[in-house]
């Protein structure tokens, strides 16, 4: 395309902008003091904004690697290839971990306390990797087990008096069992009405936790949620932000590990297979039902143990923390990350949670800038930064020749 | 039970289900051409409801006539939620449908989508509530009815049965409802029969915004007040409606929409309105487990 050809479509897709945003950018009414405010600057802005930003747009959508032809470039990325060089990996691996471990002492008790929720969602993103990025299987609703693991610790503690620790894994293993409830019935379905009914799962459970005032305390949710004590010693108040940061390192960490086994097991390759081709997979004798089922379940028992350690940091829950837009934060940063890569939905994760927290004059966009990056990477990227790579087993035809050769001669 | 109050919750359920329908024929109408859970359906429905509200005070303080007034507004609000989903395909789906993504990420984009366009009105408009003129007068004719069933009412139903014939005849008889039935059907071969696919899409997106806008406006004018946030649960109610009725159908989706509506207002009227919501989803989750394919929907089974 010439670039006069450019420009001129340029200009007519701004001049739509314009015509679009005019009633919602430009008029604001007061219906109160019957009074107009009329924002012309607006309407300059997104004249100009869209000019440039449909030429970026044509030219990246060109630049985009057609399916089926996947360039070098693209597949292996620059992080990827460091991670898999040994020599690189460890001195790395050691160098992060002692980064980790002095955070607290380096950084103040703010900064502290802003890494522990983007942990969280480290956490959280991790196990929703689970179920998106390997098993394939959109989970809207995965704020409710978030949600099952906060009130869980909150009620039993306010009943039964039950400490973080041994909540923590009951309310792992009691949002695994509403997800294994949930998923039973629902796993049959087909991918898209899947995500529509874990979202209604995910609303029906804060509109109960909403309503139900005997049971949940209703909107006003629990308060004076317990910190987490240290064998039994109750710490000051920087001690227990440091002693939680270094919790939920330790869970992250496990969570790492776990999901990085489960990939490569038996399970995990079959999830992998199941999302690209489930009528294969069925003829190769993989129970269908089942494998999901795991997949969901886990996912959930990462959710509920998230939602003990969130309701441990803030010492007070209401059901407004859990509606659907966490769930999608969450998938936000799973699709941001890459889909199926450990090191994507961390760096994704900590990115989304972090910069928003840094950019506090930005604070207000966040959530219109999440829709952004939602569309925009699936557009343009659909793999997210960092690539899950897949394990391909490379054939050498010349290689292969040569050692039957050998063998016959010998 | 009174008889009165059997007939209120009657005429007040089919009320809700009209709008019901009107959003859902959007979802259904884009789920029967491209396969996809258009997310953001129930945000044009909000942005229409909006357009309408800003342009109808502008008018207002011109000091038109309230017959001009209404009919411009609403004229608008339909031009302009027709105008945001025809964007909204170019934007987030036709990319997509070019590269032959994955449907996961064409539902992700979706959910973008709608993300972006509510807060986008929430940062450029307000995030309170903000009321709406009524613009439905009480009729006169009709006082001795009014008990049961009010004037706003009456026009929201009148409102819906046109809008569902005028929609059968665009489909039915029409050369570009002719396209989108084939195009539905089969869309390598309506391409091969000379019929342009994107231009079919584009449509059935414009279309189903019109009908979201009236059902914007008719649900802003009957509760009287809107904020930034009414699109969402709409629409996956309406999604629920569409479901219910077998996704992909046009008939399929007025009917379900009109039991979701009803069994929804009785259910409010006899046991609890907290749970209404709950129970709309808890009414979604048992119809896909037990009868995925809905009410007029036919199984489909899936070839190798």
């Amino acid at each position: 395309m010439t670039i006069k050809n450019q420009i001129k479509k340029s200009f007519l897709v701004s001049l739509w902008f314009m015509f679009l945003t005019f009633p919602i950018l430009v008029i604001q009414v007061n219906t109160v003091e019957n009074v107009i405010k009329w924002r012309w600057l607006n309407m300059i802005g997104v004249g100009i904004g869209s000019f440039f930003l449909s030429i970026l747009w044509r030219y990246m959508l060109e630049k985009r690697p057609e399916k089926g032809k996947q360039t070098k470039k693209y597949q292996l990325f620059f992080l990827n290839n460091i991670l898999h060089e040994k020599k690189i990996f460890f001195p790395v691996i050691i160098l992060l971990s002692l980064f980790v471990l002095c955070f607290p002492y380096i950084f103040s008790m703010y900064q502290t306390n802003i890494m522990i929720s983007a942990l969280i969602y480290v956490m959280m993103g991790l196990g929703l990797n689970i179920v998106i990025g390997l098993a394939g299987l959109l989970d809207l609703g995965y704020v409710a087990f978030f949600a099952v693991g906060a009130y869980s610790y909150a009620l039993l503690n306010y009943h039964y008096g039950l400490i973080f620790w041994i909540a923590l894994p009951l309310g792992g293993i009691l949002a695994l069992i509403f997800g294994v409830i949930l998923g039973y019935p629902v796993l049959r379905l087909r991918g898209d009405y899947l995500a529509i009914v874990t979202l209604g799962f995910g609303e029906i459970i804060r509109l109960v936790l909403e309503n139900w005032n005997d049971f949940s305390f209703g909107p006003s949710g629990i308060s004076n949620i317990p910190k987490p004590c240290f064998l039994g010693i109750d710490l000051s108040l920087q001690g227990t932000t440091k002693y939680l940061f270094y919790i939920i390192v330790g869970m992250v960490a496990l969570t790492i590990f776990v999901t990085n086994r489960l990939q490569n097991s038996r399970i995990g390759r079959a999830w992998i297979a199941l999302k690209d081709d489930e009528i294969a997979c069925q003829a190769m004798g993989i129970n269908k039902g089942k494998t999901k089922l795991r997949a969901f379940g886990l996912g959930a028992m990462w959710a509920g143990m998230g939602g003990v350690i969130f309701a441990a940091k803030t010492t007070f829950i209401n059901p407004a923390s859990f509606t659907i837009w966490e769930s999608v934060i969450i998938l936000c940063t799973v699709v941001l990350g890459g889909m199926g890569s450990i090191t994507g939905v961390v760096l994704g994760a900590l990115l989304l949670i972090l910069l928003p927290e840094y950019l506090r004059a930005f604070s207000e966009f966040r959530m219109i800038i999440f829709g952004a990056v939602l569309v925009l990477m699936m557009v343009f990227r659909p793999g997210g930064i960092i690539k899950n790579v897949r394990r391909i087993y490379k054939f050498d035809p010349i290689l292969e020749k040569n050692s039957v050769k050998n063998e016959v001669n010998s | 039970m009174d008889f009165d109050f059997l007939t209120y919750l009657f005429f007040g359920g089919l009320t809700r289900g009209s709008i019901y329908a009107l959003i859902a024929l959007g979802y259904t109408m884009v789920y029967g051409i491209v396969e996809l859970i258009n997310f953001a359906h129930g945000e044009i429905y909000m942005i229409g409801a909006f357009t309408g509200l800003i342009i109808s005070s502008v008018l207002t303080m011109l000091g038109l006539p309230i017959l001009a007034i209404v009919v411009l507004s609403a004229l608008t609000a339909i031009i302009y939620s027709c105008a945001y989903g025809y964007t909204m395909e170019k934007i987030a789906y036709k990319p997509l449908r070019d590269s032959n993504a994955p449907r996961l990420s064409a539902l992700i984009s979706a959910i973008g989508m709608s993300l972006f366009l509510q807060n986008y009105v929430l940062l450029a408009q307000t995030s309170d509530f903000l009321p709406f003129p009524n613009f439905i007068p009480d009729f006169e004719f009709w006082e001795p009815y009014a008990h049961i069933l009010t004037s706003p009412e009456l026009v929201i139903l009148i409102t819906t049965v046109i809008v569902m014939i005028c929609l059968t005849i665009l489909i039915k008889f029409t050369k570009i409802g002719k396209a989108m039935r084939a195009t539905s059907q089969d869309k390598v071969m309506a391409v091969l029969m000379g019929v342009n696919i994107n231009r079919v899409i584009s449509i059935t997106f414009i279309v189903g915004s019109a009908t979201a806008a009236i059902g914007g406006i008719l649900i802003a004018c009957h509760i009287g007040q809107i904020n930034f946030y009414m699109g969402f649960t709409a629409g996956i109610k309406a999604f629920v409606a569409a479901v219910l009725g077998g996704i992909g159908s046009i008939p399929g989706a007025v009917l379900g929409s009109f039991v979701l509506g009803l069994t929804e207002s009785f259910f409010a009227g006899y046991f609890s309105s907290d749970y209404e919501d709950v129970f709309a989803f808890l009414f979604l989750v048992l119809i896909l487990i037990f009868r995925p394919s809905g009410i007029l929907g036919r199984a489909e089974t899936k070839k190798v």
